[in-house]
């Protein structure tokens, strides 16, 4: 039996040891990891407290991060509740073992506080291993800040774990600037916070050696359709209102609100950013300085990034004239992510919105309040012009000449 | 809002200084944020970490700021490090040095005019913990010179905060926070 850990109401943890803490308290059984900054303390902390009797659990050191998820996947299919962390290329080297994860159908929770992709190389936070992720399968949650990455973890196990769901899922931080930044977190007691996601049951489990199964089989055309088919069709109609119906537990569990897509002063708003991570929080803070000298503006956060909340969106986006989509990851090559899913989002509703896409923040570029005052400020404009006035594409906060395009 | 620049370098435990300082004002329900600008630092490396307060939640990620007091806890870095970056009017420097506040001034005219207390958090830190760790004793010279807590309050709550470390070492950061506290000038 695993020892309590007494914690503060409010504790002053970083995003890292929030996540760390929420593994403890719904008693992971395996984590098998490959540590890599700015993810590293996640593992790390959760060795201390299995070292120090805090967790019944194995934690498997293993070379790489291939083979850390690989350890995940064996210890997932024999039947136990696992998770790890990672960023960066450690997320890169990871991919090939994620589909196999997502397509065998198992629940494993993954923390990923977000980091470049290089070369160059670079440990500080943006988006590009999130997006990376996107089309892998898995559940994807997005944190704004410690108190987020400590919540959605126990929402994550809640949804995953489901027998209608089981599916893998990634919690996301933003690196060091929720990863390592430390704020006050309220807390749930250790009884509180296992019990929210209760014991974990496991299903067609290898080690139920009297009912023997399969997993990581082969099938070529014959069957792979179906299957991916049905790994597609439980994302899209059975997690986001299993998502959904989790985070209403989780609100009358704790009063701690969350919701598919987070919209802060939309209801009126004539003009609307939308974006991820921290500069959800920073984008709501410069909303509100703006409404005091009475300009119309609204901040849109996707906090589920994966199955994408279409319809919500759609919805939330309706009313609004004009659109900024920012995205913290190059696309090289073409426009935005969120730019391309919030087009596509749109394009049917017979909205007159403008929609422009703005890249920013790689490796770790601050994104910075008179920034976004700058981007309403242009959306402003294409509201005034009704079609953009500035190119389609462009950078914030990107030294020398400036760079946009279409 | 209350804003806080710390001027360290790598391993001198300006990380830890700034989440103590956090760890600390959380407790008398105010709203903290602590956070630092990290490289692949080596030890050593200049570097520079953060507080914000505030009686309402921080929303503010942004990593600019314009702080109301900076803490440099190497001497060398008046000289090296942009210290003085997006300083208000009324912003305390509070820098760790062997130099007599004129002497400072003197030789670095940056700071002429501007509200200057100095300390000198190595030896202080070296005489009482054995070591150049000069993060604490920092914390002692900002409660005198903000007045932000009872100096009863503040020890108390480190010792918390420090509860891990082997109780002599606890005892030594205790003295070493009421010697800058008493010294700071």
């Amino acid at each position: 039996m695993a020892d309590t850990m007494e914690l503060r109401d409010i504790e002053v943890w970083d995003g890292n040891m929030a996540a760390s803490q929420a593994l403890r308290q719904v008693q992971v059984d395996v984590v098998a990891a490959y540590p890599i900054t700015p993810s590293t303390p996640i593992v790390e902390n959760y060795a201390n407290f299995e070292a120090n009797g805090y967790v019944d659990g194995e934690f498997v050191m293993v070379e790489s991060e291939h083979a850390a998820m690989s350890g995940c996947i064996g210890a997932s299919a024999a039947g136990g509740r696992v998770a790890t962390a990672t960023s960066s290329q450690g997320f890169a080297l990871m991919v090939e073992t994620l589909y196999s994860a997502s397509g065998m159908r198992l629940p494993i929770i993954l923390n990923v506080v977000n980091r470049a992709i290089g070369a160059p190389l670079n440990v500080n936070g943006d988006h590009s291993d999130m997006y990376l992720g996107r089309d892998s399968g898995w559940i994807q949650f997005d944190a704004y800040c410690p108190q987020d990455a400590y919540d959605l973890n126990f929402i994550a196990f809640k949804v995953a774990e489901d027998h209608d769901v089981r599916l893998p899922a990634m919690v996301h931080q933003d690196g060091f600037m929720t990863s390592h930044t430390a704020q006050g977190v309220h807390t749930m007691t250790d009884e509180e916070g296992f019990n929210f996601v209760g014991e974990f049951k496991p299903m067609n489990d290898m080690l139920d050696l009297d009912h023997p199964v399969t997993h990581g089989v082969q099938t070529e055309e014959d069957w792979h359709f179906e299957h991916k088919a049905r790994q597609h069709h439980a994302l899209m109609t059975v997690a986001l209102p299993k998502i959904q119906e989790t985070f209403d537990a989780f609100e009358k569990y704790t009063g701690r609100k969350y919701n598919l897509v987070e919209a802060y002063k939309v209801e009126d708003a004539d003009t609307v950013v939308v974006c991820m991570g921290t500069s959800v929080e920073t984008a709501m803070e410069v909303v509100d300085e703006l409404r005091a000298k009475g300009q119309k503006v609204g901040v849109v956060g996707i906090r589920v990034f994966r199955p994408w909340p279409l319809e919500q969106l759609a919805e939330v986006l309706k009313n609004v004239k004009a659109i900024g989509a920012l995205d913290r990851s190059s696309p090289h090559g073409t426009v935005g992510m969120l730019y391309n899913e919030i087009a596509g989002t749109m394009f049917n509703t017979g909205t007159k919105a403008v929609l422009t896409n703005y890249i920013y923040g790689l490796g770790g570029r601050d994104l910075t309040k008179v920034h976004l005052v700058g981007i309403f400020n242009d959306l402003k404009a294409n509201m005034d012009a009704g079609k953009p006035t500035t190119p389609l594409q462009q950078y914030i906060g990107l030294r020398g000449p400036k760079l946009s395009f279409f | 809002m209350l804003e806080i620049r710390w001027h360290s370098r790598a391993g001198q435990g300006a990380v830890t200084g700034a989440k103590g300082l956090a760890d600390v004002v959380s407790t008398t329900g105010k709203h903290v944020q602590a956070f630092a600008f990290y490289g692949s630092a080596k030890r050593g490396a200049a570097m520079t970490a953060y507080n914000r307060v505030d009686d309402k939640i921080i929303m503010n990620h942004e990593k600019f700021m314009s702080p109301d007091y900076v803490l440099v806890i190497d001497p060398a870095l008046v000289y090296i490090a942009d210290f003085t970056a997006h300083e208000k009017e009324n912003t305390v420097y509070i820098i760790t040095t062997h130099l007599s506040t004129e002497e400072l001034i003197a030789s670095q005219p940056k700071l002429e005019g501007k509200k200057v207390f100095t300390v000198d958090c190595i030896k202080i830190s070296q005489e009482t913990i054995g070591k150049a760790i000069p993060n604490t004793p920092m914390l002692g010279a900002l409660m005198k010179v903000s007045g932000m807590y009872e100096m009863d309050f503040f020890k108390e709550n480190m010792i918390r905060v420090l509860k891990k470390l082997p109780q002599k070492i606890i005892d030594a950061n205790m003295i070493a926070i009421q010697r800058a506290y008493d010294e700071v000038k």
